[in-house]
């Protein structure tokens, strides 16, 4: 089993992460499978963090997360969110098998973020949606 | 399920590590990082107890070659082996592309090597994969202790135990030695694509 994304959604997908959290001065974000894998990568030039590493971390956290959810009798827990002293990371579930990681610094409002977070879901929704799984 | 991405002409699949507990998984990533680390960027990482069990996962990228002018980035993970750890065990089987089954050559460990092939394969129904769908080798390791006069399970008993009905490649291996490691995930590798070949453009 496979699934394959092109061209043209990669980079409608790359365009609304600039423009909706990008442009927010967010450090970076990562847009993964659950499987671990990477789609789209993108960060402010200034750090480059082994985004593979991340990627496989990130979807082990988020399914143990879950897993937890489940066995206490809940569907989920809709905010995961980790804070440190400068950096923060925020995991956002798009569907059933994708991942929005971001990466951001003090100097970015949470709320904000999360806002610009939901929108952005709706566009990526779209686009994925057109996806071939083969 | 791999990832075919058409704009950076890439391919990622998750190849992961499976069998009883100490029957050298970690150790098999380990050397092949040996042989790696020089030309990656990235560690290896391990997510493990203090005495160095897997408690969750090992991860490491390895890079291999091309296909139809797609770059193959193989993810390698290993899976805790022991029994009580498979709630973590089952989650990083989500999206496996392809196994390697690191089995324990010592003659004591014949039980565990069998439960374990039980259990991935209900595991793998809880993914709704048939493990005989599921593009698979077999490793039977730590053969250097027969060196050592320590009885080791001969090929054949192994062959019968695990792979009668599956009828997947095998491999003779020392883990820790580094014999026969790389050809075996090569091979799974190599097998793993077959099914992704055809869906290059
Ligand atoms: N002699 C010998 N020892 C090995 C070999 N492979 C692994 N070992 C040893 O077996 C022990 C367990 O190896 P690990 O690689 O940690 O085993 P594992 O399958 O990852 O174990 P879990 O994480 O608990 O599932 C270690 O002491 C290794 O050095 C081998 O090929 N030969
Ligand atoms: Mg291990």
């Amino acid at each position: 089993m496979s699934y394959i994304l092109d061209q043209e959604q990669l980079d409608g997908l790359e365009e609304a992460l600039t423009t909706d959290l990008m442009t927010l001065g967010i450090q970076s974000v990562i847009l993964i499978d659950m499987a671990g894998n990477v789609i789209v990568n993108l960060d402010d030039g200034k750090v480059r963090h082994d985004v593979y590493s991340l990627a496989a971390l990130a979807a082990g956290n988020f399914g143990a997360v879950s897993a937890m959810a489940s066995i206490i009798g809940e569907e989920e827990f809709s905010l995961l969110f980790h804070k440190g002293k400068s950096e923060n990371i925020n995991f956002t579930k798009i569907m059933d098998d994708f991942l929005l990681v971001s990466i951001f610094g003090n100097d970015v409002s949470l709320g904000y973020l999360r806002l610009k977070i939901d929108e952005v879901i709706k566009k990526i929704k779209v686009l994925i949606e057109q996806t071939r799984s083969t | 399920m791999a990832f075919i991405n058409t704009k950076t002409k890439e391919v990622q699949v998750k190849l992961v590590f499976v069998g009883p507990g100490r029957g050298g998984k970690t150790t098999n990533l380990e050397y092949i990082f040996s042989r790696i680390r020089h030309r990656i960027e990235s560690d290896m990482v391990s997510i493990k107890t203090q005495g160095d069990r897997t408690l969750f996962f090992d991860f490491l990228p390895f890079e291999l070659g091309a296909i139809k002018g797609y770059n193959v980035k193989t993810q390698l993970y290993t899976v805790p082996g022991q029994v009580k750890y498979n709630a973590t065990r089952k989650l990083v089987l989500k999206g496996v592309d392809g196994i390697v089954f690191v089995a324990d050559s010592m003659v004591d460990r014949r039980e565990n090597n069998i439960n374990a092939l039980n259990n991935l394969t209900e595991n793998l129904k809880f993914y709704d994969i048939d493990i005989a769908d599921l593009p698979l080798v077999f490793q039977y390791n730590k053969r250097d202790l027969a060196t050592e006069g320590i009885p080791i399970l001969d090929v054949e008993s192994m062959e019968k135990d695990l792979n009668a009905q599956l009828k997947a490649p095998s491999f003779t291996a020392s883990a820790l030695k580094g014999d026969n490691v790389i050809p075996t995930v090569k091979k799974a590798i190599s097998i793993t694509l077959v099914g992704i070949r055809d869906k290059l453009l």
